[in-house]
C-alpha cells in the first residue's frame, strides 16, 4: 500500500534487527549441535574428539533426563493451571465494585516485579523454612509438627512459589480482558434469562478466551525456562527431585563441566521447546491478529 | 493551473488489476467527483493523483508537468482525509501551519495565512485547542484549513463527509462548495454517496470495478445515463428498472422511469397495483407499488398531501418521453 | 444503565478483596517489616508483626559488609544499557513493519517472537564459551549484549503493536503536506510514538533488572548484578534473615516502584496490544 521509496527505506530499517536476531539464533545454535557430538571436558585440556551421537545416549539414558523432562512439564503445567484458574476467580472478583479498587490492583501485581531469586530466597527461608519459617511457626501455634517443604514436596514448593509470582500477572490480564467485555451482552443474557452462572460459562468464559491464549503463551515462554527459582532454594534437589530441563543441563556444563552432554541436553530442550512452540503458535496465531 | 490530465492511467495490486487503463482529464477549477460503490476503485484513483500509491502504467499530468514519479509532496495538491488525519499532539493552530513550516516559510507569514483560514473557517475560537477536544465537524474543518492555507494546485478529497451526522453533513457540503465558489481552485472529490455527487459536483465521473462508467454533468447523468448501472445508481430514490416482457413493448431490453415520471391515479392508467408502504416526507411521498407485474416493487413520487395508504387500489402511467431504454449489453438506446 | 449496587454487597466485596490482596501480597510485606528487625527479633518465635525496636542497622551492614552500591549499579547499567541498545535496534524495524508492511511482515514477527522460544540453556554452553574466549566472563558487557538479544523480540513486538495503533493516514497527510522522511518522523511520529516507546522502556528495563538465567550463569563478582548478589545469599551460612531482607529490599524496591506507575500499560505492553 505504499511507494517504491519507503519500501526500500523500510527493508533497511528492518535489517539490524533482523540480522542480530539470525545470527543469536544460528550460530549459538550450530554451535551447539557440534559440541553435542564432540566429547569435551572444560577440566581436560587438548583435543575434543568426534564422538557421534554419544552424547545424546549418555544424556538420555541418564535417569535424571526422564525425571528433569516429567518435572518440566509438571512445573510449566502446574503453574498454568493454578494462574488460569485463580487468575479467572480474581479477577472476576476485583471487576464488583469495592472500596479501594486502586490499592487492591497495586497489591495484586506487586508479585510480578520482584525478582526470581528474591522471592525464591525469602519464601524458602521466611515461609517455608521448617525451623524458622512463617509456616512453620503457624504449624507449631496450632500443635502440627512443621511439614519441611523443600524435604518432602521440593517440586510442589517450586511451582507454589513460581505461580505466586506469574498469578498477577494472569489476573491482570484476565481482569483487562474482563472489562473489555460488552456491558448490554450481560444484560441481554440476563433479558434472555440466564443465571450468572450460565451467564458466566456462556457468556464471560468465552469472552475471557482470548485472554486466556494470551496468558498460557506467555507464560510458557518464560515457565519452560525456570532456572534462578529452583538454583537458589533446592539446587535441584533432594537428588534430582525438582531438577528440571534448563537445570539439568546447567547442571552437566557448568557444574559438572562436560561441554559434550551439557550441549546435547541443550539440543533435547530446544526440540521440546519447539514441539510445545508448535502448538501454541498455532493456537495464538489465530488469536493474535498480526 | 490546476488542470490534472491522466493518461492510460492503471494500478495493479500483485496480479489483480484494481484500475485498468484509464483516461481523464478535470480541467482547471473544475469540481470533480469519483463516485461509485464501495470498492470500485475511486479512492485508489485518488490516492493514485495524491501520490500515495504509485501508479503501475501511465502518466499523470499535473499543470502541465509530468507529476507521475514525483513523490506527493512535489505535486502541490492539499488532500483533506475521511478520518481527517489531524495530528493529535498539535494544537488547531500548528496543525494548521504544518504544512507551511514544512514548506520553510517565515513565522509571521504562517501566522497571517492561518489567522485567515481560521477566520473563513470559523476557527478563531478554537486555535489553541487540540483535535481531541473538538466536534467532528470542527475537526472537518481544521482538516479542510490546514489544506487551503499552502494554496495548492488543487484539493483532493477522501469522503470527508462520511464520518459526519446527517445534518452536519448538509452543512459542511454547503461549506465546501461555497468555498469552491470562493477559491475557484480545481478540487477532486470521492464518496460514495450520489447525493453528495450531484449537489456537488460540476463533472461527475461514475465509477465501477476500476473502470469509468460514465462522466458527464450531474444533469447529463441525470437525465441520459450512459448504461443501466449509472442509470440505478444516480438518482433518489432509485429509477424503476424493468427487464422482460414489460421491457420488449417499449422496443428494448431493460427500460428505467425515475419515481418523479410516472403519474398517479386512482381511477385508470397503463398499469394497476397496490400500494405496499407509503413513506410520508410531507413535501413528497414516495409508494412503493406491488403487483404490477413489472417489478417487485416500483417507486413512484407523488405530491405530499395525498392520502394513499398501505392497501390502496392505484393506477400508474410512465411519462412515455422519459422513459430510458437499454440494449441487452445494459447500453443506453437512442 | 448500572443499577444500584448496595452498600452491603458493596462491603462483602471489599472485604474478600482486601483479605486475598494482602495475603497475596504478605510476603513482600514482612520481607519489607523484617528488614527493620534486629536479627534476633526476625527469628522471634511467635514471630513479631509490628511491635518490635525498628532499626537501620541492617541497611547499613549490608552496604559495608558486601559492596551493595556495586550491586546496584551493574544492575543499572545492565538494565537500562540492554533496554537503550535495544530500542535503538528495535526502533526502527518496528516502524518499518507497522507502516510499510510487506507480505513477509507477519512471518517476519511470528519470527522473531519464536527466537524468543528458544530456551536459553540450549545455549548455554556455546555462549558460555565464546564469553569465556573474549574475556568477557563476569563482565557487564556480555550481558549487555546477551540481554539486548533476548529481549529484542519483545521489544519489536511492543513497539509494533503501539506503532500500528497510530493512523496511516496521519502520515500520508504529514507527506502530502510537504513533510519529508526525516521531518515526518521528526514532527509527525515521534510525538505520537512517545507514549508507547516510554511504556515499553519501563517494561523491558523491569525485564531485564530481574533477569535471572544469564545474570546468574555468567557472572561471578564483579559484574554481578543484584539477581546474582541476592542469590549468594542463599549459602546457608551466609543467611541472616533481617539482612537477606534489607538486601531484598532495596532490590526490588526500584522496580515495584516503576511497575506501580507503569501498569496501566503493563497489560497491554507484555500481551504486544492482544489484550487491552
Amino acid at each position: 500500500m505504499s511507494t517504491q521509496a519507503s519500501r526500500a527505506a523500510a527493508r533497511l530499517m528492518l535489517s539490524p534487527a533482523v540480522i542480530l536476531l539470525l545470527m543469536w539464533m544460528i550460530v549459538p545454535l550450530a554451535m551447539t549441535l557440534w559440541f553435542s557430538t564432540l566429547r569435551y571436558r572444560l577440566l581436560q585440556p587438548g583435543a575434543h574428539p568426534f564422538v557421534g551421537l554419544r552424547n545424546y545416549v549418555f544424556f538420555v539414558t541418564d535417569p535424571a533426563f526422564s525425571t528433569a523432562i516429567v518435572n518440566t512439564l509438571i512445573l510449566v503445567g502446574g503453574v498454568l493451571v493454578i494462574t488460569v484458574v485463580l487468575g479467572i476467580l480474581l479477577a472476576l472478583l476485583l471487576d464488583q465494585p469495592m472500596w479501594g479498587q486502586g490499592v487492591v490492583r497495586l497489591l495484586v501485581i506487586a508479585p510480578f516485579f520482584v525478582m526470581p531469586t528474591v522471592s525464591a530466597l525469602v519464601w524458602k527461608n521466611m515461609f517455608m523454612s521448617p525451623t524458622s519459617g512463617l509456616f512453620a511457626e503457624l504449624s507449631k501455634a496450632v500443635g502440627l509438627v512443621p511439614f519441611d517443604f523443600f524435604g518432602q514436596a521440593p517440586l510442589a514448593s517450586v511451582i507454589a512459589i513460581v505461580a505466586w509470582q506469574w498469578l498477577p500477572f494472569a489476573t491482570l490480564i484476565l481482569l483487562t480482558a474482563l472489562q473489555s467485555l460488552d456491558r448490554e451482552q450481560l444484560e441481554a443474557a440476563e433479558m434472555d434469562g440466564a443465571p450468572p452462572l450460565k451467564r458466566f460459562w456462556f457468556i464471560i468464559l468465552p469472552h475471557l478466551a482470548r485472554g486466556v491464549t494470551v496468558v498460557i503463551l506467555i507464560q510458557t515462554i518464560f515457565l519452560l525456562s525456570v532456572f534462578a527459582e529452583i538454583r537458589v532454594t533446592t539446587n535441584g534437589g533432594p537428588g534430582v527431585a525438582s531438577t528440571n530441563l534448563p537445570f539439568l543441563v546447567y547442571a552437566r556444563s557448568l557444574l559438572q563441566f562436560d561441554v559434550g552432554a551439557g550441549a546435547a541436553g541443550g539440543v533435547v530442550a530446544i526440540i521440546l521447546a519447539n514441539i510445545v512452540a508448535i502448538f501454541l503458535m498455532r493456537a495464538v496465531g489465530k488469536n493474535l491478529d498480526a | 493551473m490546476g488542470m490534472i490530465e491522466l493518461s492510460k492511467v492503471t494500478k495493479r495490486f500483485g496480479y489483480v488489476e484494481v484500475v485498468p487503463p484509464l483516461d481523464l482529464t478535470i480541467e482547471d477549477g473544475e469540481f470533480c467527483v469519483f463516485v461509485g460503490p464501495s470498492g470500485c476503485g475511486k479512492s485508489t484513483l485518488l490516492r493514485l493523483i495524491a501520490g500515495l500509491e504509485d501508479v503501475s502504467g501511465g502518466r499523470i499530468v499535473i499543470d502541465g508537468a509530468d507529476a507521475t514519479a514525483a513523490p506527493p509532496a512535489k505535486r502541490r495538491l492539499a488532500m483533506v482525509f475521511q478520518s481527517y488525519a489531524l495530528y493529535p499532539h498539535m494544537t488547531v493552530r500548528k496543525n494548521i501551519a504544518f504544512p507551511l513550516r514544512m514548506a520553510g516559510m517565515p513565522p509571521e507569514e504562517q501566522a497571517r495565512r492561518v489567522d485567515a483560514a481560521a477566520k473563513v473557517l470559523n476557527l478563531t475560537p478554537y486555535l489553541d485547542r487540540r483535535p481531541g477536544q473538538l466536534s467532528g465537524g470542527q475537526r472537518q474543518r481544521v482538516a479542510i484549513g490546514r489544506a487551503i492555507v499552502r494554496e495548492p494546485e488543487a484539493f483532493l478529497f477522501d469522503e470527508p463527509l462520511s464520518n459526519l451526522d446527517a445534518a452536519l453533513r448538509v452543512g459542511m457540503r454547503l461549506e465546501i462548495s461555497e468555498l469552491h465558489e470562493r477559491l475557484r481552485t480545481t478540487m477532486v472529490y470521492v464518496t460514495h454517496d450520489q447525493v453528495e455527487a450531484m449537489t456537488m459536483a460540476d463533472k461527475i465521473v461514475v465509477l465501477n470495478a476500476g473502470r469509468i462508467e460514465q462522466v458527464g454533468s450531474p444533469l447529463d447523468l441525470y437525465k441520459a445515463p450512459k448504461n443501466v448501472f449509472v442509470a440505478g445508481f444516480i438518482g433518489s430514490p432509485k429509477m424503476n428498472l424493468v427487464s422482460g416482457e414489460g421491457a420488449r413493448r417499449f422496443g428494448a431490453e431493460t427500460i428505467g422511469i425515475r419515481p418523479e415520471h410516472v403519474r398517479v391515479s386512482t381511477t385508470e392508467g397503463t398499469w394497476t397495483g397496490t400500494v405496499g408502504v407509503a413513506e410520508h416526507l410531507g413535501s413528497d411521498t414516495f409508494l412503493h407499488v406491488h403487483g404490477t407485474g413489472l417489478a417487485e416493487t416500483v417507486t413512484v413520487r407523488v405530491g405530499g398531501e395525498i392520502d394513499l395508504r398501505h392497501g390502496s387500489r392505484v393506477h400508474l402511467t410512465p411519462d412515455p418521453d422519459k422513459i430510458h431504454r437499454f440494449d441487452a449489453n445494459g447500453l443506453r438506446l437512442p | 444503565m448500572a443499577r444500584a449496587v448496595t452498600n452491603r454487597r458493596k462491603l462483602v466485596f471489599t472485604l474478600v478483596a482486601w483479605t486475598l490482596a494482602l495475603l497475596i501480597f504478605f510476603p513482600i510485606l514482612w520481607t519489607v517489616l523484617t528488614s527493620f528487625k534486629s536479627e534476633a527479633d526476625a527469628i522471634a518465635s511467635p514471630p513479631k508483626f509490628l511491635f518490635f525496636d525498628w532499626t537501620l542497622e541492617n541497611y547499613t551492614t549490608v552496604q559495608e559488609r558486601s559492596d551493595y552500591a556495586r550491586h546496584f549499579w551493574n544492575s543499572v547499567v545492565i538494565s537500562l544499557g540492554s533496554t537503550f541498545l535495544g530500542l535503538l535496534i528495535a526502533t526502527p524495524a518496528a516502524w518499518s513493519m507497522a507502516f510499510v508492511p510487506g507480505k513477509r511482515t507477519r512471518d517476519l514477527l511470528m519470527w522473531m517472537l519464536s527466537t524468543k522460544m528458544m530456551p536459553a540453556v540450549g545455549v548455554l554452553v556455546p555462549i558460555y564459551l565464546i564469553c569465556r574466549d573474549l574475556g568477557l566472563l563476569d563482565s557487564r558487557t556480555a550481558l549487555v549484549v546477551i540481554l539486548t538479544l533476548i529481549n529484542l523480540p519483545i521489544i519489536v513486538w511492543m513497539l509494533y503493536s503501539y506503532f500500528k495503533e497510530i493512523p496511516g493516514e496521519i502520515l500520508e497527510a504529514a507527506r502530502m503536506d510537504g513533510a519529508s522522511l526525516r521531518s515526518e518522523i521528526l514532527y509527525v511520529l515521534a510525538p505520537m510514538a512517545v507514549p508507547g516507546i516510554a511504556s515499553t522502556l519501563l517494561l523491558n528495563i523491569i525485564l531485564a533488572w530481574n533477569e535471572a538465567f544469564w545474570t546468574l550463569a555468567l557472572t561471578a563478582a564483579k559484574a554481578a548484578p543484584l539477581t546474582a548478589f541476592i542469590a549468594s545469599y542463599s549459602s546457608p551460612e551466609g543467611l541472616f534473615y533481617a539482612k537477606l531482607s534489607a538486601a531484598s529490599t532495596m532490590a526490588i524496591a526500584p522496580i515495584l516502584v516503576m511497575g506501580w506507575f507503569s501498569q496501566k500499560q503493563l497489560v497491554r505492553g507484555l500481551t504486544f496490544g492482544a489484550v487491552k
